[in-house]
């Protein structure tokens, strides 16, 4: 009892030394100043000045002083720092330290809105806050930010001294807090209470539908941004919104976005271009993937150190389904900021998603080896996160007027063997390995005093529990130092028989220790033992050497990808001797010859010749213009937006991936342009995108420019939530509701032009909110954006047909159009092309009336008729697909090819530049085996805008380079695990594939519809 | 292919909110069954007539092309095939004017008759509750009037083998002729095979957009979770082998009695699998129970084919048009896979399971596994031949040669290409079928509304 009250008295004593002004004093007050001089030191100022044999003096948490010969304040506590280096204390500024979220980790959140979930579509947020419970801008983190003496410790035990932290939840995240991590209270650890606002792609803990995508999510903030301008004249029909106030509040901190993954940099910064910020970005560690782009976006990023662990890959039916893409980022990761750094980008580091945060050092050691600098890796750590935050003035560096955070070492920072001794921060003392502050290791004279005379020892200190004692032998003693005491046990060697056995305790004070110690027959003694001579050190470096060559960069980050340089570029190639299917009144052509160059087809006939031309020998072979596909979903990051029932704002090209293997994959069947669109999981979807297939491009790169732009509708099962599980509140729920859908969202289209028509006469008032959902709507109502309609059955194409002429717009596509064979007459009234499958059928009810004949019969009636895939497996099959109404309705081959060449390139307005081989057109052509219609057929070379991206030839060179690289780094990964490396089990690279969402069709063991994540 | 343990839900829980809009879907099914249909076309009767096709460009089915070459049909049988065959008194006799040939095709895994639509549970009889259902028999609840079936006779299908789906051992598929009025009249060998899905042994999707799909839980050894499946399933085939041998039982056990057949190889064993490690665990199946077993998937199957030869395990490669397991793999990895088991010298058959068509692609599967690297005789067989010696019913049909039954195609073109597998005829146990379908009805339909010829 009477040590528990000691204990107690400890802790009040040090409560009261921080106490504050306002706070009552219990007992006697204890105010201190906290005057320290640390003397003789190495004071590494920052990363760029040291100063040698210096001085530090601190007062009040602040430094007062730093220099060579400053005056030491009389009442400073003088502390030796000989061979000692002093370092700023270190700043992660994408901390949740003190503000972790309650409730289930983000992970864990099922979301809501996808196919077969549960919608909820308001926000639970209660109050008199915005629409979405994503949009948290009213967030602030030092409103709840509680200190965590736990976790501070590990922090500062890795070097750090301030964080940035905010509440990792929300889409808008609200605003962070620069804290120190000081042991002291709140009040006064909080240094600037709002540093920053932050973004994320996630929605975190918000259970509301909207938005399931990242294209939703891309809107969702758009939106906000505009909302938040709009709102600053106060329009009285929003009332208070506290949201979109604290978004205006926030606007004038650093901008810190969350973006985790290369492309996620991209997007965030596209947001941020669009909306006048500069985003700091928090990146996902893969940037070295896409260097160039990242540059790109000029933004200071933020980087994570985790790098992936080793796979278990020694069992070869493992490795088998670890792609090389999760190899060579396992292999590369540790490049990652070295690559950045020679590319010029700025950036800071965070210890956030290490699994442990001591493995931060180490973890920068390892990217020394790949061209990360010590001075750059310390600003990252320093310099760089307190000027990103305009708080250099407080924090970041070793300089008069700063807060006193700072580290004592023993070396170079980031020297392996470097022990930081303490960390200071607001001028208090943390000890993180005080005991070896002096180097004590060495050689020391051992005195027994025992009753028969001193006996000599020496001893041989080698760390805190090695030591060994020499005397006629060495014997190994076990041995326990903590800097202020020390233990030694001596066993006798069995097999000597003759070796003292004894017990010693002692005191450490510096170079002498003293104490006492009984032998095995009880005889007492006392000890000294006094420091002889240092044993030889080993050279220390922050240098590691590289284990061994690495692999190169591939673009995309794939298998299949260019390495830098050896993209395919664009040439003149001349194809002779082929049959060209024109697509053209010339028809088929029997031996002609057809010329690219620039890109372009610069001529058809015989006996061409090109000087310089790379000829292709199409004896034999078909060449015919690139396949075009009107329904795809590849290469995007979502597809479907289902958290509302109008979704016209979100966009496809937010969020393309160009590194989807079925790019090339299509590639290799001949497909040239790829129409992108939006899933069905909503009557107005969002915004598609024309891509062409240029694989290794980046995402901007990919859009097939100068193409009108085309909206993605949908009718019928899907947008009335028929497969919902848990009984469907979004409206609509029939194909009646689909109709008012319709009806309503264009009804507000016209109000809502109407009402910037009106606003922009005399620019009177207050301009109208900007709607981006109601602007792609206006749009299709001027022709600028055009509809391809998801639908099967003949009531409901018939009634958003007499819905758009009604209102005023039209269905320039129909896409899978099942039934439009029962209303093609009243399709070609309205002027509807259609877009279809082969020969699907009878997977759900509304394709049963589905017939193979559907593309000849429409065809027949007159429509323009395509066929599509809206699959990633049978796109690379379409010519295939096509070939069925030669069978299916008797069309003519020429006509059938045209299916998925020049109709698709009518419905989507490019037929001026795809679609047919005519001079002038893209240099998108394919040469084939065989008739393009016969099974037998397969692509040699599929070329667009005159650079071959698939070669047949080449492809077998690339299958075994491959297997060359994949085989070597599993090698390597089988080596480290050998060397006793942490490895993990082996995980399968599975891969999303986005469909619209209700398909039986096959995609192989790793394949997830995107619908399942939903 | 299998996916069952990826998928976390079915789309069709028990639900008292789904009740309402199942109800409304029969209704909705009713109307137009009643609407229109096929209903007027009728299973043929028995032929009573000798029939003699002449002047056909015959493809056997085991490699061999004959030009101009006749087939004499007596009793539903091929009784005669050769150039110079005469027309027996009273026989019919059909010029086949130099058109194609082919034995009827046979889908060797399929779900015809028991799916009607796939996504309304109403219509689905293909997935039974339990873990052991070996006594679970797909032709009890096969649907003769399906409207897929039509579809897939005009497409040259005649045959197909009906195999249940779910648990670890789902029971017994059955092969059925697709011209009949009831599944009495269909079966053409009942009870074939048992099939039993080998559990997965990979690792479930993990970490970032994922995370989803496993919760935070941390993953059971996902290997340690298959073996002990395995050894369920093991120890089912043992007791049930143990049992086999034994007439008089205190207990009799229906689960071990239906499975006999396996071990006196008048059932085989078909076990759906396609990772190499889901193989070598059938493959110990084989040297442990001594069963004739038939992969099915056979994704990787290419991988250990010399294996499987050895082992005279068979190999359905469930469809070549399926994308590549890996995006390293070589691109066309799925099409080229029949070829890789050809020249190792595995049965195998390729089969076409897609639920969007419902099967009716088996012949341009086929063409696929041609264009890279078989011959088209070979693909043929694939789809033909050796898909009946893998069901067991290779001494009936398969191939046109006497003595088997007249299970027959006629086409004015290639069979295994789109543009020219026009089927014009076809016969079934002699009895010449009739070729229309739903689809064809409402082309009609159509071209009457719109004028067209």
């Amino acid at each position: 009892m009477k040590k528990f009250l000691w204990l107690l008295g400890i802790l009040c004593i040090q409560q009261l030394a921080v106490a504050q002004e306002t706070f009552p004093e219990n007992g006697v007050a204890d105010r201190r100043e906290g005057c320290y001089a640390f003397t003789n030191a190495t004071i590494v100022k920052d990363a760029q000045n040291t100063l040698k044999n210096a001085i530090l003096v601190i007062r009040n948490g602040k430094i007062v002083s730093v220099g060579n010969g400053v005056s030491i304040p009389k009442d400073a506590v003088v502390v030796d720092c000989k061979d000692k280096y002093l370092y700023p204390s270190f700043i992660d500024i994408f901390s949740d330290y003190g503000t972790t979220p309650a409730g289930p980790a983000t992970g864990a959140t099922r979301q809501v809105g996808g196919f077969g979930q549960q919608t909820q579509l308001t926000s639970n947020t209660k109050g008199a806050y915005g629409w979405n419970q994503a949009i948290k801008s009213e967030a602030d983190a030092f409103k709840i930010f509680a200190a965590d003496e736990a976790k501070a410790k590990t922090l500062r035990e890795t070097g750090f001294g301030a964080v940035l932290t905010h509440v990792k939840d929300g889409i808008a995240r609200g605003t962070g807090a620069l804290v120190t991590l000081a042991s002291d209270k709140e009040n006064l650890v909080l240094i600037k209470e709002r540093a920053s606002a932050h973004y994320s792609f996630t929605k975190g803990t918000s259970t509301q539908s909207y938005p399931n995508s990242m294209m939703g999510t891309i809107a969702l903030l758009r939106q906000s941004y505009l909302d938040a301008q709009w709102y600053k004249n106060k329009p009285s029909r929003e009332g208070l919104n506290l949201s979109l106030q604290a978004w205006n509040d926030n606007q004038h901190l650093p901008q810190i976005f969350d973006a985790s993954d290369k492309w996620n940099d991209v997007r965030a910064d596209r947001i941020g271009d669009e909306f006048g910020v500069q985003y700091i970005i928090k990146g996902g560690g893969n940037e070295y993937q896409r260097i160039k782009e990242i540059t790109a976006t000029k933004a200071t990023y933020i980087l994570p150190l985790n790098y992936p662990q080793a796979q278990d890959v020694e069992d070869p039916n493992d490795a088998r389904f670890v792609s090389l893409t999760d190899l060579k980022h396992w292999e590369m990761a540790p490049t990652n900021p070295g690559a950045l750094e020679k590319a010029g980008v700025t950036f800071c580091f965070t210890s956030a998603e290490l699994r442990d945060v001591k493995q931060l050092m180490a973890n920068i050691r390892t990217a020394f080896a790949y061209g990360l600098t010590e001075t750059t890796a310390l600003n990252a750590l320093t310099k760089t996160p307190a000027t990103a935050l305009g708080v250099y003035d407080k924090v970041g560096s070793i300089e008069t007027g700063k807060w006193a955070n700072f580290l004592i070492t023993s070396g170079p920072i980031f020297n392996e063997k470097t022990n930081i001794f303490q960390n200071w921060v607001q001028g208090k003392k943390y000890s993180i390995k005080d005991d070896s502050w002096k180097d004590l290791r060495g050689t020391y004279k051992m005195v027994f005093n025992t009753s028969s005379g001193p006996v000599n020892y020496v001893l041989d200190f080698k760390s805190n529990n090695a030591a060994s004692i020499i005397g006629q032998d060495t014997v190994t003693s076990k041995f326990y130092y903590d800097g202020r005491q020390v233990r030694i046990n001596v066993a006798p060697e069995r097999r000597g028989g003759g070796g003292q056995n004894f017990n010693l305790s002692g005191i450490v004070n510096n170079d002498v220790w003293t104490g006492y110690g009984e032998d095995s027959t009880g005889n007492r003694f006392t000890w000294t033992a006094t420091y002889d001579q240092p044993t030889s050190q080993k050279a220390d470096s922050a240098k590691k050497r590289p284990t061994g060559p690495i692999g190169k960069v591939l673009y995309p980050f794939e298998p299949f990808g260019w390495e830098e340089g050896q993209a395919p570029k664009q040439e003149t190639i001349l194809f002779k001797n082929a049959t060209v299917w024109t697509g053209e009144k010339d028809g088929v052509i029997e031996g002609a010859d057809v010329l690219l160059k620039d890109g372009k087809i610069a001529a058809i006939g015989k006996n061409l010749s090109a000087a310089g031309a790379r000829t292709i020998d199409g004896t034999g072979k078909h060449l015919t213009a690139g396949i075009i596909d009107e329904h795809s979903h590849i290469a995007a990051g979502s597809i479907n937006e289902g958290g509302q029932s109008v979704t016209s704002e979100v966009r496809i090209a937010d969020n393309l991936n160009p590194d989807d293997i079925n790019i090339y994959r299509q590639l290799s069947g001949g497909v040239t342009s790829s129409h992108i669109l939006h899933g069905s999981a909503n009557t107005i979807g969002g915004q598609t995108q024309l891509i062409k297939l240029r694989w290794g491009a980046n995402d901007e790169d990919l859009k097939f420019k100068g193409a009108d732009p085309f909206i993605k509708f949908a009718l019928g099962e899907n947008v009335k939530r028929t497969t919902s599980t848990q009984g469907n509140v979004r409206f609509p729920d029939t194909r009646m509701g689909v109709e008012q859908v319709l009806v309503d969202a264009f009804t507000r289209a016209h109000d809502y032009e109407n009402r910037w028509k009106l606003y922009s006469k005399d620019k009177r008032g207050n301009a109208p909110r900007r709607d981006l959902e109601l602007d792609a709507l206006v749009e299709i109502l001027n022709n600028k954006r055009f509809i391809t309609c998801h639908s099967y059955i003949q009531s409901e194409i018939n009634g958003a047909m007499k819905v758009a002429e009604q209102l005023g717009y039209k269905y320039n596509t129909f896409t899978h159009i099942l039934e439009g064979y029962k209303v093609a007459d009243k399709m070609k009234a309205h002027g509807a092309s259609a877009s279809t499958f082969s020969d699907w059928w009878n997977y759900k009810m509304e394709v049963v009336d589905a017939i193979p004949y559907n593309a000849a019969l429409m065809s027949q009636v007159g429509l323009n008729v395509a066929i599509n895939s809206d699959d990633a497996e049978m796109a690379r099959r379409l010519n295939h697909e096509a070939a069925k109404s030669i069978k299916f309705g008797g069309m003519s081959e020429q006509d059938a090819l045209k299916m998925v060449t020049l109709n698709p390139a009518k419905m989507m307005h490019i037929d001026n530049k795809v679609g047919s081989i005519k001079v002038g057109k893209d240099a998108d052509v394919v040469l084939w085996t065989d008739n393009p219609l016969s099974i037998y057929s397969k692509s040699l070379y599929t070329v667009v805008d005159g650079i071959i991206y698939f070669d047949r030839e080449k492809d077998a060179q690339m299958r075994k380079m491959v297997t060359a690289e994949r085989n070597r780094i599993i090698r390597k990964m089988n080596s480290e695990k050998r060397s006793g490396a942490p490895v993990t089990p082996a995980q399968p690279s599975y891969q999303i594939m986005h469909t619209c969402g209700e398909h039986a069709h096959n995609h192989g063991m790793l394949t997830i519809d995107a619908s399942e994540l939903d | 292919m299998k996916t069952l343990n990826l998928k976390l839900e079915t789309p069709f829980h028990k639900n008292k909110n789904h009740m309402k809009k199942i109800i409304v879907s029969i209704a909705f099914a009713s109307i137009i069954i009643a609407g229109k249909a096929q209903e007027t076309i009728y299973p043929s009767a028995k032929q009573t007539q000798p029939i003699l096709i002449t002047n056909g460009l015959v493809h056997v089915g085991n490699g061999q092309v004959l030009d101009k070459t006749s087939i004499l049909i007596h009793d539903g049988k091929i009784t005669q095939v050769g150039t110079s065959v005469t027309a027996p008194a009273g026989a019919q006799t059909i010029d086949a004017g130099g058109k194609h040939i082919y034995p009827g095709l046979i889908l060797t895994n399929s779900n015809l008759g028991l799916v009607e639509v796939n996504s309304v549970r109403a219509t689905n009889d293909v997935q039974e509750i339990g873990t052991l259902n070996p006594g679970i028999r797909s032709l009890v609840a096969y649907n003769t009037d399906s409207k897929v079936t039509n579809t897939l006779r005009s497409q040259g299908i005649l045959l197909a083998n009906i195999v249940p789906e779910g648990g670890a051992v789902s029971g017994s598929s059955s092969v059925v002729q697709l011209d009949a009025w009831n599944w009495e009249d269909a079966a053409y060998k009942i009870d074939n095979g048992i099939h039993i899905n080998m559990p997965s042994f990979l690792r479930r999707p993990a970490g970032g957009r994922f995370a989803r799909l496993g919760g935070d839980q941390p993953q059971v050894d996902p290997v340690k979770l298959a073996l002990e499946q395995v050894d369920q399933i093991k120890s089912f085939l043992q007791e049930a082998k143990a049992y086999a041998a034994e007439t008089n039982h205190a207990e009799t056990n229906l689960k071990f009695a239906v499975v006999k057949g396996l071990f006196n190889k008048s059932q085989k064993l078909f076990v759906h699998a396609n990772t190499v490690k889901q193989m070598l665990v059938a493959l110990d199946f084989v040297k442990t129970f001594g069963v004739d077993m038939v992969i099915v998937g056979g994704t990787d199957s290419w991988q250990i084919a010399d294996l499987l030869k050895q082992n005279n395990v068979a190999v359905i490669v469930s469809q070549p048009h399926n994308l590549p397991t890996l995006e390293d793999d070589d691109v066309d990895q799925p099409y080229k896979t029949p070829a890789m088991l050809q020249k190792a010298g595995v049965l195998y058959a390729i089969n076409d399971e897609d639920g969007q068509t419902r099967g009716r692609n088996l012949g341009y599967n086929a063409g696929t596994a041609a264009t890279y690297g078989l011959t088209k005789e070979q693909a043929l067989q694939a789809i033909t031949l050796n898909a009946a010696k893998i069901l067991g019913i290779a001494d009936k049909t398969g191939s046109i040669e006497a003595g088997k039954d007249a299970n027959l195609v006629i086409s004015t073109g290639d069979i295994l290409d789109m543009r020219t597998s026009i089927v014009t005829d076809a016969f079934i146990q002699g009895r010449k079928i009739v070729l229309d379908n739903k689809q064809k009805q409402l082309y009609e339909r159509y071209k009457y509304k719109y004028n067209l010829k």
